[in-house]
């Protein structure tokens, strides 16, 4: 049985059936699905097979490679080389011979099939628990435009991750970033967006004017940025799609910077300097009427908000040294949840809710980490010379951020880390980049 | 450098501000641009308003001093920095036809945000500073670039210390404010 899904935004929901019907299916039930837990002790990746898609053969290359980076580039799992491989199927509908993918170690099987039909492609894939003998969940269809055969690459990656870890899926995202250029004491910087494996990029900003650390929005149409195309910093959101930008904040009389969209879009939490003093604001990103959230002599910023957008954990030195604090919008006390040593910046709030990202400096190094909400089970997972500003995938597994080379040809990087820290990657980019921001999984 | 005209005196000449066939100064015993490179500051010691080049940014910048520094993860003024503001204050109340844009800066050693937010309170110390010498609030406004522009590029002390700093620049606005 296929479920034909296509890449148009208009068939989201026909995904989500399809999923919800492939985990009722009762035969998956009876053995326990083929699944690798995602936990903090040392994981031995899942092996799995990934031999040569069927089809229009240079396309389903192309296809089966981005599958294979996607899966194991996050470390969970380990490909059986195709010079390993007994099985050689004839076709995609070939009935599998799990033994001979059992002689080979392999625990997973994926098997694809890519057409194309002028500029139109199509691509058919199937999972195998190879263990227990038996296809895992539905096969499935992805239709799509010829151009967009990387994110049917993606979707089908992101499908085998789900019915593998259990978890929700990130392949099919984007990035946005800041491209940086020119000596390190006059860098110049522009905003792009690419593909969450630094393929695709498209650039929204030219050089003209300093831009930092842009923001998408939830549903990943817009982005807010800190741009000093007047003069001053003041915030500018961008239409994704149309590349225009148009102001946020235009007040002559003050700095703004540091802004972040609610979950739900309709919010903007700003930092807003006033006299030389930061303060958290919160702006309705509909009408432009705000309130200030944080009223402190202290520096307040780096708002993130919390999944049900009801809190906000930011960055503040109120206690004399920088520290993350969450507080509601409804007011109240900001409660302080960083508590070791160091000094702890840029929170970020996870998308499942249950940890915050941070940057951490002790002494003359930084390090990206993690906590939970309440500042328990706090553990870094990076170390270097200038590590910053974590952003979450969208299941909140992964953490892509800042890292600095020192001196005066020193450059930014993209990398990534998982929650565990154990799988730490670069991004593949020929050029530097910092402030990344991780968008939505794509519909 | 061999002549006694120093470079403001050359600008002036330029501009037209001064009488070019005036006698020179007399020739420092020191060359000032010899530690500083080329178009670099001049730090030679040229008696202000002596050729009217007084009235220049280029004077500000090189005679007046527009950089103030401050101590790592500090807002406060050291007694340098003092000293350095109320000579560009007097400066200011001088020349009342020059505005002024305080320009704050960190180190790299910290976050992007939080080192705007510091740039901001340095270029503000600085202002509310100068406005307390007698500066008309609403010729100075501050900005940050927070660790944007760093002014050395190395990634130790000797370089942060220099990038741990607030800059003054002034520009003519024509009829002052």
């Amino acid at each position: 049985m296929f479920a034909k899904l296509t890449l148009a935004p208009a068939l989201v929901s026909a995904l989500a059936l399809s999923l919800a019907g492939a985990t009722a299916l009762p035969a998956l039930a009876q053995e326990g699905p083929l699944r690798i837990e995602i936990t903090d002790g040392v994981v031995e990746p899942m092996t799995i097979a990934i031999p040569a898609f069927h089809g229009d053969a240079e396309l389903a290359a192309r296809v089966r490679q981005v599958v294979a980076d996607d899966l194991t580039g996050t470390g969970l799992f380990r490909e059986i080389p195709a010079e390993a491989h007994i099985a050689r199927p004839a076709s995609f509908t070939e009935a599998v011979s799990y033994e001979d993918w059992r002689a080979v170690n392999a625990q997973g099987l994926v098997s694809a099939e890519v057409t194309r039909n002028g500029e139109d492609i199509s691509v058919r894939f199937r999972l195998f628990d190879v263990v227990s003998g038996q296809p895992q969940g539905d096969g499935m269809q992805f239709d799509a435009r010829a151009t967009d055969w990387r994110r049917a690459a993606h979707k089908i990656a992101d499908q085998i991750y789900a019915r593998l870890t259990g978890e929700r899926p990130y392949f099919d995202s984007r990035v946005a970033f800041v491209q940086e250029t020119g000596p390190k004491n006059a860098r110049i910087k522009r905003i792009g967006v690419m593909d969450y494996d630094g393929a695709n990029v498209r650039w929204m900003t030219d050089s003209s004017s300093l831009v930092l650390a842009p923001r998408f929005s939830p549903d990943g149409r817009r982005l807010l940025y800190t741009s000093w195309d007047s003069g001053f910093p003041q915030i500018r959101m961008m239409d994704v799609a149309s590349v225009t930008s148009r102001p946020v904040t235009q007040d002559g009389a003050t700095m703004a910077f540091s802004p972040t969209f609610s979950p739900d879009g309709r919010w903007i939490a700003y930092s807003r300097e006033q006299g030389g003093n930061t303060d958290i604001w919160l702006m309705d990103a509909g009408t432009g009427a705000q309130r200030p959230l944080t009223n402190a002599p202290s520096i307040e910023t780096s708002p993130s908000f919390s999944p049900d957008g009801s809190r906000i954990v930011f960055e503040s030195d109120r206690s004399g040294s920088p520290q993350l604090y969450i507080m509601g919008l409804d007011g109240g006390e900001p409660s302080r949840i960083s508590f070791g040593d160091g000094r702890y910046g840029t929170p970020a709030w996870s998308p499942k809710g249950d940890m915050i990202a941070f940057t951490k400096r002790i002494g003359e190094r930084f390090h990206i980490g993690v906590m939970r909400t309440d500042g328990s089970g706090e553990r870094t997972l990076t170390e270097s010379f200038l590590d910053e500003g974590p952003t979450w995938a969208p299941n909140g597994r992964v953490v892509m951020f800042t890292r600095v080379t020192p001196g005066g040809t020193g450059a930014p990087r993209l990398h990534s880390v998982d929650i565990t820290g154990r799988n730490m990657r670069p991004l593949n980019l020929d050029f530097a980049a910092s402030d990344p921001s991780w968008g939505p999984l794509l519909p | 450098m061999t002549h006694a005209l120093t470079k403001p005196a050359l600008l002036a000449c330029l501009l037209g501000l001064a009488a070019c066939a005036q006698p020179a100064p007399p020739p420092p015993v020191i060359d000032p641009y010899a530690q500083t490179g080329a178009g670099a500051v001049y730090q030679g010691n040229l008696p202000g308003g002596v050729l009217g080049a007084e009235a220049t940014a280029q004077y500000f910048r090189g005679q007046v001093g527009d950089t103030v520094l401050f101590a790592a993860e500090q807002t406060a003024l050291t007694p340098e920095a003092r000293s350095i503001l109320t000579r560009q204050a007097q400066w200011l109340n001088q020349h009342a036809n020059f505005t002024a844009v305080v320009q704050g800066h960190a180190e790299e050693t910290g976050t992007r945000e939080y080192n705007l937010a510091l740039g901001a309170r340095r270029a503000s110390a600085v202002q509310e500073y100068l406005v307390a010498q007698g500066v008309a609030p609403g010729r100075i406004r501050t900005l940050s670039f927070g660790k944007e522009r760093p002014a050395e590029t190395c990634s130790d002390e000797s370089c942060y210390a220099r990038n741990r700093r607030a800059v003054t620049v002034v520009s003519d606005s024509g009829a002052g404010l």
